[in-house]
């Protein structure tokens, strides 16, 4: 009988997806990967409720109140946690948007941008509301495991989630550690 | 002349009366402000002009002294001493009181510029507080009548001088005298003693007596004094550190004000036997109402001979003093970073070696000690080295001068024999419910009442002279919380774990301090803390994180109390931080908030 | 020069000359010891940290403290990686260094000394200083947010340049890099590119315009080797000293 499948959930928060892409750039790694995991909610399932997994892969850093949310929803159904990607780690690019104030910004965009037709700051309560900085995960959560990269290469995730699973102890060589 | 020209004339005035030394700029910036209130970029340029030298350097200094103000500032700058013992006397509220009556908020100047309310670090008044500085000049005993009184004054636009003298008392309150303090000590007999035995006697007295520096290093100032005699150099000299910033110790302040002519003897005792002819004063800002008196001791000492061209009418024998004024930087107390400042640049420690006993004031071998080193220098050229060996312990000969406050009943200052234990001296000050004590300051160490029996001198707690009473009413988390404020605020910035590190534990403590940390954070602090000590390039950095380390060995009840059941806790309050969308948008439906209940979640209960 | 003059390092024989650091005989030997605020060219300056080497059991600057006959220094070990790498994450958090979005991203020493200690994450919280970037300069460009106070250039150009263009202002977590005119604008000096302070900043805090990204990923000084093999202290060994500015 064979072992059973470790699950595993992923999502992007304030990313730009990046992250998946590397992963999906396994290639036909992929087809390894999937005789060993399961995979839960994830943007490559489509599956919306996040059940009890073994790990979870999050990318991207947390800017609004449903970044919030959906963390907190992973660290309480993932046995290891990990932040994935330059975002999740420091903020990244997006929290770049932490030298000015939430003011400055939503008046950027939706007041004074060129071509605005009827300019307001929306505030519909399907919108997520903003937080005042963009915090990588580690400022919310405990992060069990940290893989950098802009995006990490698929090499990298292959070697961390190979080890990961394998229970080997993690040590990626130094031409997969970037930050970049 | 126009009105304009006035702050160019007033710098160039100044300037001209300081001979236009670079290595009197801070002396110089001091003078200016004290004239035009703050120092403007035009001010700085002009100062920059006047002593050739290039404006960055200028403003490097003018930002790096507290004291020094590149922002308006008002007529009336009213700094509360905030040390842990302020606050146990209750200087928040004093401070809110006066801020209220004056209709100033704290840290900002009043729109008409009259006056400015702020705090500052430990003035060395924690024996008669909650202290305060009003245009540099000490305040004591601060209650609510002195306060309106004060407001009133201020208001009024009254000259300081004409404000009653007794807001300014300075008492000694000396509670027990030992050899150093309570024996008569004759001016100038210890500068006849040099003359009739020579220095390598004064010397070999030195050396018997076991004198350790008594800022609390505990340096052997014989072979300090060696060192520097014995170094290469034709120019030579001493520096008195009475830089008194360690909050909690006021002791230099009380020798400086009763004893200043023993402290200027050992001056110019350590003068003649290293050979200098020049001493300076590094006197801390703090207590720049002590200048007239010191000057006019000065002046009574060149007038009798004991200070100037020939002492005791021995032409070989010169040696005069000149005091600088600090302008708020704890790192000053450093002895390198002391003599940066001397030499009118910014107080970042040198690199060391080489030691200021070869390279020292300008390049120049110098010997750099306590006001109290001295004080008991110029006693044991006159009564010997063995006398003053027979009081003390093995290895810290002598007495020591501690700086009572906090918790007790008869705080001020208290002369014992080396080895007193704890136990003795709470008895002796009246702290009869004393929980703990902040031995020798924020850098040095909080002790518990387990460790009472333990004994005052450099084999066991070593001490510059802080002893501040926690008694069992008061929370020794508020002490840690204040003193992290402290050693953020007091940070060069020159190297990185002390510049970031020192932000980062406040940070940490203040999480834990407000009830929002769990024992992750308390692993981060040790973690954190133990980089500190020994990765920081100077002392300061070093025991910056001593009131959080030994607080968590010595009072883990203290931060247990305050423990969240959770796993792990967020750095920022998550909804707060939704709070500036909320106002934006106008939004206040049930998404517009994060709830504990969720929030829960991932804080791993 | 008597042969044994010389201190251990790792428990390797490194023979040094009367006032060389322990940072300068082991550069000499061809050992890197990590480093930021030390360029072999100029003074040692002391403040970064991230060279502390135990010596005789005692944390110490490998660049300000002497090396002496007999010493046992230690460099590469367990307890000292951690130290360095929480001083890196230190000033990874104090600043906003964002490296996908950065020119210097691959040849910058910050980054690659944190990759030789092993640092995968800032793992502190971040301070998201406010700090401009100045592009007044037509050939150069300064981002505040990647300074790390390591002082090179304002030592290059008062040194070596005779220019004077940088200072350092401020106390504690305040101080902060300057450019010494009254606009404090890069663009009113003679600051020129083919100055030594355009050389020397170990991050990407000054840059040269217009040759942004011209060497492609995978091909940066640091892409494929780590510092200890290509940086300084390899090219320091090929030149077989260097020049230095007191």
């Amino acid at each position: 009988m064979s072992e059973p499948k470790v699950k595993i959930a992923t999502c992007s928060l304030a990313g730009c997806f990046g992250c998946h892409m590397s992963l999906l750039d396994l290639d036909e790694r992929l087809f390894e990967l999937a005789e060993r995991v399961e995979l839960d909610r994830s943007p490559l399932t489509d599956i919306k409720e996040l059940g009890n997994c073994d790990l979870g892969l999050i990318e991207g850093g947390v800017c609004n109140a449903e970044n919030v949310h959906v963390l907190m929803e992973f660290r309480a159904h993932c046995k290891v946690l990990v932040a994935i990607g330059a975002c999740a780690l420091n903020g990244g690019v997006p929290a770049m948007r932490n030298q000015y104030d939430l003011k400055e910004c939503l008046e950027e965009s939706y007041l004074r941008g060129i071509g605005l037709v009827n300019p307001q700051i929306p505030n519909d309560p399907e919108i997520p509301l903003l937080l005042n900085q963009v915090h990588p995960l580690h400022e919310v959560v405990k992060i069990d495991y940290f893989l950098p990269g802009c995006p990490p290469s698929a090499d990298a995730i292959w070697t961390f989630v190979n080890q990961l699973l394998s229970g080997q102890p993690l040590a990626l060589p130094y031409t997969q550690i970037h930050y970049d | 002349m126009a009105e304009s020209d006035l702050p160019a004339q007033t710098v160039c005035e100044i300037v001209q009366r300081h001979g236009g030394t670079p290595t009197r700029l801070l002396q110089i910036l001091r003078d200016v402000q004290d004239h035009l209130t703050w120092l403007s970029p035009e001010t700085l340029d002009r100062v920059a002009e006047e002593l050739h030298i290039s404006p960055a350097k200028v403003r490097g200094v003018a930002e790096f002294y507290s004291f020094l103000y590149t922002a308006p500032r008002g007529s009336y700058d009213l700094l509360f001493s905030d040390n842990i013992t302020d606050r146990m006397l209750g200087n928040r509220e004093l401070l809110h009181y006066l801020c209220e009556r004056l209709g100033v908020e704290v840290g900002k100047t009043r729109v008409d510029g009259v006056v400015t309310v702020g705090t500052t670090s430990c003035t060395g008044m924690c024996d008669q507080g909650p202290a305060a500085l009003v245009n540099g000049y000490a305040l004591t005993r601060l209650d609510k009548p002195r306060l309106n009184r004060i407001a009133e004054l201020v208001n009024g636009q009254i000259p300081l001088a004409q404000w009653p003298c007794e807001f300014f008392e300075v008492i000694s309150n000396i509670r027990r005298a030992d050899i150093l303090l309570g024996r008569h000590f004759a001016d100038g007999s210890a500068l006849r003693a040099v003359l009739k035995r020579g220095p390598e006697a004064i010397l070999e007295e030195m050396v018997k007596s076991g004198l350790r520096g008594q800022g609390g290093a505990g340096f052997k100032s014989a072979a300090k004094w060696i060192s520097c005699r014995n170094a290469p150099g034709e120019v030579k000299y001493v520096v008195c550190n009475a830089d008194e910033g360690e909050p909690g110790t006021f002791k230099d302040r009380v020798l400086m004000q009763d004893f200043a002519d023993l402290v200027f003897e050992g001056m110019t005792l350590c003068g003649r036997v290293i050979g200098a002819r020049q001493g300076f004063v590094y006197l801390r800002g703090e207590y720049r109402y002590l200048l007239p008196s010191l000057q006019a001791h000065l002046q009574r000492r060149r007038e009798v001979g004991l200070l100037g061209k020939a002492i005791l009418g021995d032409p070989t024998f010169g040696f005069d003093i000149d005091i600088h004024l600090g302008a708020g930087a704890y790192v000053c107390g450093e002895e390198s970073a002391l003599i940066e400042s001397l030499e009118g640049k910014h107080g970042v420690p040198r690199i060391r070696p080489p030691f200021p006993t070869t390279h020292g004031y300008l390049n120049q071998p110098t010997v750099v000690n306590n006001v109290e080193t001295f004080a008991a220098a110029a006693k044991i050229a006159v009564e010997g080295g063995a006398w003053f060996a027979s009081r003390g312990t093995a290895e810290s000969k002598g007495t020591k001068l501690l700086s009572l406050s906090g918790d007790c009943e008869r705080p001020g200052i208290y002369e014992y024999p080396f080895g007193v234990t704890v136990r003795r001296v709470l008895e002796d000050c009246g702290a009869l419910d004393a929980q703990g004590i902040q031995m020798a300051g924020p850098a040095g160490h909080m002790i518990s009442a387990r460790q009472f029996d333990r004994r005052i001198c450099f084999e066991d707690l070593a001490t510059g002279g802080s002893f501040m009473v926690f008694s069992h009413r008061r929370d020794i988390l508020d002490g840690v919380r204040n003193f992290a404020h402290f050693f953020v605020h007091e940070s060069c910035g020159f190297c990185t774990p002390c510049r970031v590190g020192t932000s980062l534990l406040r940070d940490l403590v203040t999480k834990m301090h407000t009830g929002h940390g769990t024992r992750y954070d308390l692993e981060e602090m040790r973690k954190l803390g133990r980089i500190m000590q020994v990765a920081c390039h100077c002392g300061l950095g070093q025991t910056a994180p001593n009131p959080v380390l030994d607080s968590l060995e010595q009072f883990p009840e203290a931060w247990e109390r305050r423990l969240r059941s959770t796993a792990f806790e967020p750095a920022f309050d998550l909804d707060a931080a939704l709070e500036q969308a909320r106002q934006l948008t106008g939004r206040s439906d049930p998404d517009a908030y994060l709830r504990e209940e969720e929030l829960i979640l991932g804080a791993m209960p | 020069m008597s042969a044994d003059r010389s201190f251990t390092l790792d428990g390797r024989r490194v023979p040094f000359q009367d006032g060389q650091t322990i940072m300068a005989a082991a550069l000499a030997a061809g050992v890197y010891i990590p480093h930021l605020c030390f360029n072999p060219e100029f003074a040692p300056h002391g403040s970064c940290r991230v060279c502390l080497v135990k010596v005789n059991g005692r944390v110490q600057a490998a660049c300000t403290t002497p090396a002496a006959v007999g010493q046992a220094v230690q460099n590469e070990t367990g307890e000292l990686r951690e130290i360095r790498r929480g001083i890196l994450q230190m000033l990874f958090v104090e600043g906003n260094h964002v490296c996908p979005a950065c020119e210097k991203s691959g040849a910058c020493q910050l980054q690659a000394v944190a990759y030789y200690v092993g640092m995968l994450a800032p793992h502190y919280t971040h301070f998201y200083p406010r700090r401009p970037v100045d592009a007044s300069h037509p050939e150069a460009v300064i981002d505040f947010n990647r300074c790390i106070l390591c002082e090179l250039c304002v030592r290059a150009s008062r040194d070596v340049d005779g220019k004077n263009i940088f200072a350092v202002q401020g106390r504690g977590i305040q101080a902060h890099l300057v450019v010494n005119t009254p606009s404090g604008k890069l663009g009113a000096t003679d600051f020129s590119v083919t100055d030594k302070a355009a050389q020397v900043c170990p991050t990407g805090a000054i840059l040269t315009k217009h040759r942004g990204y011209e060497i492609p990923i995978g091909q940066r000084l640091y892409d494929r080797k780590p510092i200890s093999v290509v940086g300084d202290v390899a090219t320091l060994a090929e030149s077989k000293g260097g020049r230095r500015h007191e």
